[in-house]
């Protein structure tokens, strides 16, 4: 059966700037993958989650989804993690909200 | 003096097998404890590190095939033929056996009934999820936690597999589901058939007028083809979010 959708092999391998998140969340106190990055070739802005990743490379590599420009590589060598962030212009990240995102347990008691 | 929960950068968590089992020839469940598992979000995933006597480790990505609400984790493992991880996973990992999980990762590809609620303009929007053969891990977590929650989101999935055996997760899906099988269609068949396309995405999911948050998961043809439809039908390129899950030897 032919696959009417065509990609070719570099395509087919591409994932999201998801994917990258687990080794960055090594490095940043926040989730990035939700922050947005306006990208230094073109000018375009989007979410790291919706860059485009290539994962087989010695390094992990997100690409603009407007240019495919490189936005951000980020890889490990010798116990180091090394980030390559020159693609961005800005990154916008939002702040986690105190009380937002898990179960509230800080402030829901009473005081001692 | 900080008084907000202080974030934490991830580590690897010990993750104890407590069953598997198989919930399609080529997907197994395992459902794994992990002690001081801080909770996620419907979308989220998980790295998974195996490391051999040698020290040499692989990692990999799996989305959370189980709602927050559930205390153990889920993950659909597809076994590749030439995955290391996957057929470890499936194959010779045994109830009690440990791995290493990093997470949860990711706040992009997720939807939660506690965000529509703070975020009320957004919250009014429906969901479309649409899912590739195992790329309904994701979206299992999504359905079970807005049963439980019993969010008032209108929610949708359209999911194109390859046959009926592959189907995942069927006890969870009810009238909200939508199948389309793509390779063998047993008699009396009632879903759809063949590959999501853009005139079954205009007869199968929420219209364009709708506003709807689209979700899609898969294999990275399916997903960019289906997204390239999509938008070709009218949607927002910013109201469709994308998780790819790289090649597939066996197109969904």
């Amino acid at each position: 059966m032919t696959d009417p959708v065509t990609l070719d092999p570099i395509a087919a391998r591409r994932l999201d700037g998801n994917a990258a998140g687990g080794i960055l969340a090594e490095v940043f106190a926040v989730d990035v993958t939700a922050a947005r990055s306006r990208c230094a070739g073109c000018g375009a802005t989007s979410m790291l989650g919706a860059h485009h990743v290539y994962a087989d490379a010695p390094a992990m590599v997100l690409r603009c989804p407007s240019c495919t420009g490189m936005v951000l590589r980020v890889g490990m060598r010798e116990g180091r993690i090394l980030l390559d962030l020159s693609g961005s212009r800005l990154l916008e990240i939002p702040m986690p909200a105190s009380s937002g995102g898990g179960p509230a347990t800080e402030d829901d008691g009473e005081l001692g | 003096m900080a008084r907000a929960a202080v974030q934490r950068r991830l580590t690897w968590l010990p993750a104890r097998l407590v069953a598997t089992s198989a919930e399609s020839p080529r997907v197994h469940r395992l459902v794994f404890d992990v002690p001081g598992w801080s909770g996620h979000l419907p979308g989220q995933h998980v790295d998974v590190r195996l490391t051999a006597e040698d020290g040499y480790t692989a990692e990999r990505s799996y989305s959370l095939a189980s709602p927050p609400e559930v205390g153990e984790l889920h993950l659909l493992v597809e076994r590749l033929e030439d995955g290391e991880v996957s057929s470890y996973l499936t194959g010779e990992l045994s109830p009690g056996d440990l791995i290493e999980l990093r997470g949860p990762i990711g706040g992009y590809f997720v939807w939660s009934a506690a965000a529509d609620q703070d975020d009320r303009d957004t919250g009014r929007r429906p969901v479309q999820l649409v899912a590739g053969g195992a790329g309904v891990s994701p979206f299992t977590a999504m359905l079970d936690h807005h049963r439980r929650r019993e969010s008032p989101t209108p929610m949708q999935l359209l999911y194109s597999t390859r046959d009926e055996s592959e189907i995942l997760a069927r006890g969870l899906l009810g009238p909200e589901t939508t199948i389309t099988l793509t390779r063998d269609v047993p008699v009396g068949w009632a879903g759809e058939t063949g590959r999501v396309d853009a005139a079954m995405l205009l007869r199968c999911t929420v219209k364009p007028g709708d506003s709807p948050r689209i979700f899609v998961c898969g294999p990275t043809a399916f997903a960019e083809s289906t997204a390239t439809a999509l938008v070709d039908l009218g949607h927002e390129p910013t109201s469709i979010r994308i998780e790819r899950f790289g090649e597939s030897k066996e197109p969904s």
